[in-house]
């Protein structure tokens, strides 16, 4: 069984822009077609998907999520975790090792994988600790993790505050070739802060976190970089001062990447006014002016790679007082209608943000992405122009804290695919110019 | 006129009508009080839930004096023997407060915004006693109809509060109903306990003490807050109260009828020495009397109550 994806705008930065066709066998990419080559390369019976007016790009990747599985399944599951990256056009999904217990083992690895596979899903890449249960102690197995399918180690939103620990680490991790991705955050600092430090927290009576609390560690981080050679990929920036160290850093050749998430590009504090929970998350959102340079380090390559830090959580963590509230947002579903506004606004070229979603997460993770024969047929179909309401309670998360809610969005995904096989798909009948993307007949 | 808002969460969601409504409504009220029956019928029949999820003695007692002689009934529950303490959500609390039908929740609470949730969830009215640094609308109220009673107009008065401002729910409540009503609101502290961005509230900060106060007309004490122990905030009592307490000394150069606030309660010798406390200037008791007469106030309008000439 063949599949062609016909008709449609390919874009995969590096490689190929234009219209192609691309026919997918046996998992993988067969072979991409010139619309103009007339050549029968089939006898056989094929399922052909009506691309035509939708842009066709490598499976988008989210290297930063929470599935909460195992242990917080009333928040999220990983099934529906994934489904809700499928419906988000993510082929590939990184979960963060906060579960309980912690992902600190060759089991929960393992796991956390087998539990995946169950059913058609977007891949998942588990993150595993730097330390044993996020303490900061003691290194976990590097070398098992590895082995049992783990991509990159992090204590994530329990940062490694022991510098000489993290130094340690960064070198044993280079040992086994493992990424070390590090939420920066200077915990002293940050103290009993649960918004951005400001006028907004002045006037709410909220106690800050100042943009240094971030800032520094990524300094710290970049240096302990340097100092050992190791590989460093920083995690949600969020500040000007980040943005710039790691410019800086770049400048001088350091290995050193950076990811940012949607809500950091798009919304500031001022989303917390009324105490809403939902625009509550660590880093907290913060000034306009940062918003605006981490949009110029998106711009000016500084930041390679935007991913969501999907955090599910319940009203239970919600609904309650704004300082007692659960940090994260949900993002899978509302990521790529966030960062095609980007391109709107003109902050990024589409096949630049292709590149953020895709190619540079798969370059970071040493796993492969692109529209070529031979690579893994990970496809994400995207319809540029389709006005949607986001609506939360539609979502396929088990969760519903976003700050989107509401919002009217332009363009998403309306088909994923993983190794050739459809995960999720959208019909999109009220579009004269673009039939069904599903449909069977003869080639 | 007649007042139309349900709930009294902050300065900042009053109009100038209505903090005037309230004061004229106060001064009122506070006649009950100069009564040798300090009690009148007006709310008979209505229940007032005090629900402080932090410790008070003065506001709480205020409260429930203002609502008994307003003759309504008044509840107390405190976080100690609340289900709160018993893993009860806030919300939940609430609606099972909500659902023994009172009229009014006076909620005191350690979590800014904490009285602006229960405001959306619940249909009685909510005062706000005091949400963690944010707002004491009573407070500020208070404040305003004590200065009132002192000055012919508040408008152009210059106002200084010295201390603690980053963690004072009274500082941010004041400086917004004083500007708002036209004075100049002028801070001084440690930068330690000035919050960044205050000034976007109207108020301007002061290098020292001594600029502050000097050409003020008030100055409002603020109380240090020794429990706070998570915060790095200044070094010891002795220097503090050297630097930035008010003293006889420093009140030297002060105008000669300035009037001295603290919204208590006081930590004599650290923030504000003996002698300046019990001086002549103090208003500081004044200040608590009223607090009565403002919270019947509330009580009244939130109610429904129409301002009236002679409502007593």
């Amino acid at each position: 069984m063949m599949t062609l994806i016909k008709g449609g705008m390919v874009i995969d930065p590096g490689n190929i822009t234009g219209m192609f066709d691309i026919l997918v066998k046996d998992k993988k990419i067969y072979k991409v077609i010139d619309p103009g080559d007339k050549t029968d390369f089939l006898k056989s019976e094929v399922q052909v998907i009506d691309a035509s007016g939708m842009v066709v790009v490598p499976g988008l990747i989210d290297m930063h999520v929470h599935l909460r599985e195992p242990g917080q399944e009333y928040k999220e599951t990983i099934r529906t975790g994934c489904m809700a990256a499928a419906a988000g056009g993510f082929t590939a999904v990184c979960p963060m090792p906060n579960t309980e217990p912690v992902n600190d083992n060759r089991q929960i690895t393992e796991y956390i994988i087998k539990k995946a596979g169950i059913e058609d899903a977007p891949r998942v890449y588990p993150v595993a600790a730097i330390s044993m249960g996020l303490k900061g102690k003691d290194f976990c197995e590097y070398g098992e993790l590895k082995d049992s399918g783990a991509i990159a180690l992090s204590d994530d939103g329990n940062p490694v505050s022991n510098s000489n620990f993290m130094r340690r680490a960064m070198e044993y991790a280079k040992g086994f070739g493992l990424l070390i991705i590090s939420h920066c955050e200077d915990l002293s600092l940050a103290a009993q802060g649960v918004m951005n430090e400001g006028h907004v927290a002045t006037r709410m009576g909220l106690e800050g976190i100042p943009n240094a609390a971030e800032s520094i560690m990524v300094m710290r981080d970049i240096a302990l970089s340097e100092l050992t050679g190791a590989y460093l990929h920083i995690a949600h920036v969020s500040t000007t001062e980040s943005v710039n160290a790691v410019r800086q850093a770049k400048q001088r050749g350091a290995l050193v990447t950076a990811e940012t998430a949607p809500h950091y590009f798009t919304l500031t504090h001022e989303a917390v006014k009324g105490y809403n929970t939902n625009a509550k998350m660590n880093p907290p959102l913060r000034s306009a002016a940062d918003r605006e340079a981490v949009r110029q380090g998106l711009a000016d390559g500084t930041i390679d790679v935007i991913a969501t830090d999907h955090a599910p959580h319940s009203s239970i963590e919600k609904e309650v007082e704004f300082d007692k509230a659960a940090n994260g947002i949900i993002g899978l579903e509302t990521s790529l209608p966030l960062g095609l506004k980007l391109v709107k606004d003109g902050v990024l070229a589409l096949p630049e943000l292709i590149e953020k979603m895709s190619l540079n997460p798969a370059k970071i993770l040493g796993v492969k992405r692109g529209i070529k024969a031979e690579l893994p047929a990970d496809i994400t179909i995207i319809d540029t122009r389709k006005n949607f309401t986001v609506d939360a309670k539609k979502f396929k998360s088990k969760s519903r804290n976003t700050p989107f809610d509401g919002w009217k969005l332009h363009g998403k995904a309306v088909l994923t695919m993983v190794e050739g096989t459809v995960i999720f798909n959208e019909p999109i009948s009220k579009r004269p110019l673009s039939p069904d993307l599903c449909v069977r007949k003869k080639f | 006129m007649k007042f139309k808002r349900k709930n009294i969460l902050d300065m900042e969601s009053l109009s100038v009508d209505e903090i005037f409504m309230i004061l004229d409504t106060a001064r009122q009220m506070k006649d009950i009080s100069a009564r040798s029956v300090k009690k009148v019928p007006t709310l008979r029949g209505k229940t007032v839930v005090l629900f402080f999820h932090e410790p008070s003695t003065r506001t709480r007692t205020s409260f429930d004096i203002a609502a008994k002689r307003l003759s309504a009934d008044s509840i107390s529950l405190s976080a100690g023997s609340s289900s709160l303490l018993k893993g009860e959500s806030l919300i939940d609390t609430a609606k099972n407060l909500e659902s023994m039908n009172p009229d009014v929740i006076v909620v005191r609470h350690s979590s800014s915004g904490a009285p602006h949730m229960l405001a959306e969830f619940l249909n009685a009215s909510v005062i706000n006693a005091g949400d963690g640094m944010h707002a004491h609308p009573t407070q500020s109220l208070l404040d305003l109809m004590t200065v009132r009673e002192h000055r012919a107009e508040i408008a152009g008065l210059r106002i200084a509060i010295i201390g603690d401002i980053a963690h004072s729910r009274v500082a941010r409540s004041n400086i917004t109903g004083f500007v708002k009503i036209g004075a100049d609101v002028v801070l001084a502290g440690p930068p330690t306990m000035i919050p960044s961005g205050i000034e976007t509230l109207g108020a301007s900060v002061a290098d020292n003490v001594d600029e502050a106060v000097e050409k003020s007309d008030v100055i409002m004490m603020l109380r240090i807050q020794k429990e706070r122990e998570k915060n790095i905030l200044f070094s010891t009592e002795r220097e503090y109260s050297n630097v930035y307490g008010l003293t006889k000394k420093r009140l030297k150069h002060c105008k000669k009828d300035v009037l001295i606030m603290h919204p208590g309660p006081v930590n004599r010798g650290v923030e504000i020495s003996p002698e300046v406390m019990d001086g002549p200037y103090s208003i500081i008791l004044d200040q608590v009397t009223n607090g009565v007469a403002v919270r019947m106030a509330l009580f009244y309008l939130v109610s429904g109550g129409v301002q009236n000439d002679d409502a007593d």
